[in-house]
């Protein structure tokens, strides 16, 4: 039998309708991988088999009575970000001990009605703060890529999977799981995704349900997943987006059928370049790759049109003003009372911070500290409500641009993916790597990324997409057009299965 | 902008973490490096700009006033590091 492992969401989706294979025997091909590739990889911090198999096990009963559902019997990885009932979930921190929510997130809930087989839980960076991964309490996530060294052969340096959701992508890429559930404050989905040749969406803010996803910052987060093609992307958003009573930021709109809009094409679309994107530094493939996706749109049938986002280069400094403030308020909440780990001291004040000290990892303090600093008496109009008065003004851009274009057109990263360490010692330059995402984010716009080629290394590159709020589906026809042109991006070389 | 070390524990504090005197030290560089960065926003105009609280539009939704959950004190305290009968037990506050 060939690799199930190999297969799209959607050619899975086609082989257990036309019974070529059970629901099993796909969900132990993964748990099967997962077992010899998670050492190597370190993509999942909690595998569930014993879960998956059940699912699927009931997948096959719904099959054969002619039940289905839309996701019925497809295994997908699950960041450890969205709470599972009776699952240890741990958002990769230690201060949540062996925390085992009593309830489902919202997202969640919505694929496993929809009949998606969970295969564990993914790594991804503390309370997911981070673009490496690094920042992790369970360890760093390998990237299955690695460099091209100049005699052709794979170089053995280990290369970061992005982040914060670096388990998703890594898994998605490696083949681990069909497609994952993922989480994007920032970047968190997209970066990764540019960085392991996958696909990823963040969709508008209010799509999907924030309930029962573990806080970072509660204006920007937002959930989609990371799939292995533009289709699959499209079936899992459908699935994950829902209105839901339990978050009042959720939108109450219908959620289309993205797969139904997947053929489209983009003939007669104005696409937007902004020229603020073209920043000091870049490197030059990544201006070659901008430049090609904007030919494959053109000769496709759309228009290409200059714009300006003149408040660009603030995003990334008003970012790191509400991301941390907002950080700092969400995680007050871990204090060693009421779930997670409790370090005792001489008094209460004491055992607080024994406890914050003990169970919050570098990154995470840091921001915590500059959230409190920035939200502190006399600092917070300085600080906070300045960079929300710049959010307005990142907006407007947008608003103003969309009075000329459908759709955005830039590169999703300033560079490749990169090394363990290349970028830890500054923090600055660690967030950086979010300089083209995080606009969007900002903005509460779709924003997704695309695999658009290779860079000079053999490491992928990605394309990324913003569109107009809740217009996620002319980002899934550009999207689809790209890759139609691009062409998937496999990882050349399974060398973690080698043992 | 420099933020010394006395700022530091002060919101070390705050913040409810402890820190060493070696973080201290080290908190203080990257805290004021990471300020001064932010301090770039001071260039933008924004006399007369709202700040902004969400990003589409939308009512808010108003629900019945009614009790939807509760009984449930098993499950809040499942999770706690320590518990009896159904309630925390925390460290002693009041002498």
């Amino acid at each position: 039998m060939t690799d199930l492992t190999k297969l799209t969401m959607a050619e899975a989706r086609d082989g257990l309708a036309k019974k070529t294979f059970t629901a099993l025997e796909l969900t132990d091909a993964f748990l099967g991988a997962i077992e010899k590739a998670n050492p190597a990889l370190n993509a999942y911090v909690l595998p569930t088999p014993d879960h998956a198999r059940v699912q699927a096990k009931d997948s096959d009963k719904r099959i054969a009575s002619g039940k289905a559902r839309p996701l019925e019997g497809l295994p997908i990885g699950n960041k450890d970000l969205f709470c599972t009932r009776g699952i240890r979930t741990t958002a990769c921190s230690k201060i949540l001990g062996e925390f085992s929510p009593t309830y489902e997130s919202t997202v969640g809930q919505n694929l496993w009605d929809a009949g998606a087989v969970m295969l564990g839980k993914l790594n991804n960076d503390e309370f997911a703060m981070g673009s490496s991964n690094e920042t992790s309490a369970f360890g760093n996530v390998v990237s299955p890529w690695r460099r091209k060294g100049k005699d052709g052969k794979l170089a053995t340096d280990k290369l970061v999977p992005g982040g914060s959701s670096g388990g998703s992508s890594a898994a998605v890429a490696a083949s681990l799981c069909l497609a994952a559930t993922a989480t994007d404050t920032g970047g968190s989905i997209r970066q990764p995704a540019a960085l392991t040749g996958t696909v990823g969406i963040k969709p508008t803010y209010g799509r999907c349900s924030r309930w029962g996803i573990v806080a970072f910052a509660s204006s920007l987060d937002q959930a989609g997943p990371i799939a292995k093609t533009v289709r699959d992307s499209a079936i899992m958003l459908k699935a994950m987006a829902s209105h839901d009573p339990k978050d009042t930021t959720s939108v109450d709109a219908p959620v289309p059928d993205y797969e139904a809009v997947l053929g489209k094409g983009v003939k007669g679309l104005r696409v937007g370049i902004p020229r603020e994107y073209r920043v000091e530094g870049m490197s030059p493939e990544i201006q070659k790759l901008w430049d090609e996706g904007i030919a494959w749109l053109k000769s496709a049938g759309a228009t290409i049109h200059d714009i300006s986002l003149p408040h660009t280069k603030y995003a990334l400094p008003a970012y790191y003003i509400v991301a941390p403030a907002e950080c700092s308020s969400n995680l007050a909440r871990y204090d060693g009372m009421r779930y997670g780990i409790r370090v005792n001291g001489g008094n209460l004040i004491d055992t607080y911070e024994n406890t914050r000290a003990e169970g919050f990892g570098k990154e995470v303090r840091r921001r915590i500290l500059i959230g409190t600093y920035v939200l502190s008496a006399g600092y917070y109009d300085a600080y906070y409500l300045k960079a929300q008065k710049v959010r307005t003004l990142i907006k407007r851009d947008f608003d103003e641009a969309w009075n000329k274009v459908d759709v955005v057109l830039t590169p999703t990263t300033p560079s490749p993916a990169f090394a363990f360490g290349e970028k830890t010692g500054d923090p600055l330059a660690m967030y950086l790597e979010d300089i083209f995402t995080v606009t969007v984010n900002m903005a509460g716009l779709p924003g997704m990324s695309v695999p658009g080629g290779l860079s000079s290394e053999g490491t992928p590159l990605g394309l990324q997409l913003i569109g107009k709020p809740f217009d996620e589906e002319t980002l899934f026809r550009t999207a689809q057009v790209i890759e139609d042109a691009a062409g998937r991006l496999p990882v050349p070389e399974a060398w973690w299965m080698k043992g | 902008m420099q933020v010394d070390e006395a700022t530091v524990r002060r919101i070390a504090r705050l913040a409810r973490i402890k820190i060493s005197d070696a973080e201290a030290k080290g908190l203080e560089t990257e805290l004021s490096g990471i300020l001064d960065w932010v301090k770039q926003l001071d260039e933008v105009d924004t006399a007369n700009v709202e700040p902004m609280t969400r990003v589409v539009a939308h009512q808010l939704k108003m629900r019945d006033d009614v009790v939807t959950d509760g009984e449930i004190a098993d499950q809040v305290t499942a999770n706690a590091p320590l518990a009896e009968d159904n309630f925390f037990v925390v460290p002693k506050v009041v002498e």
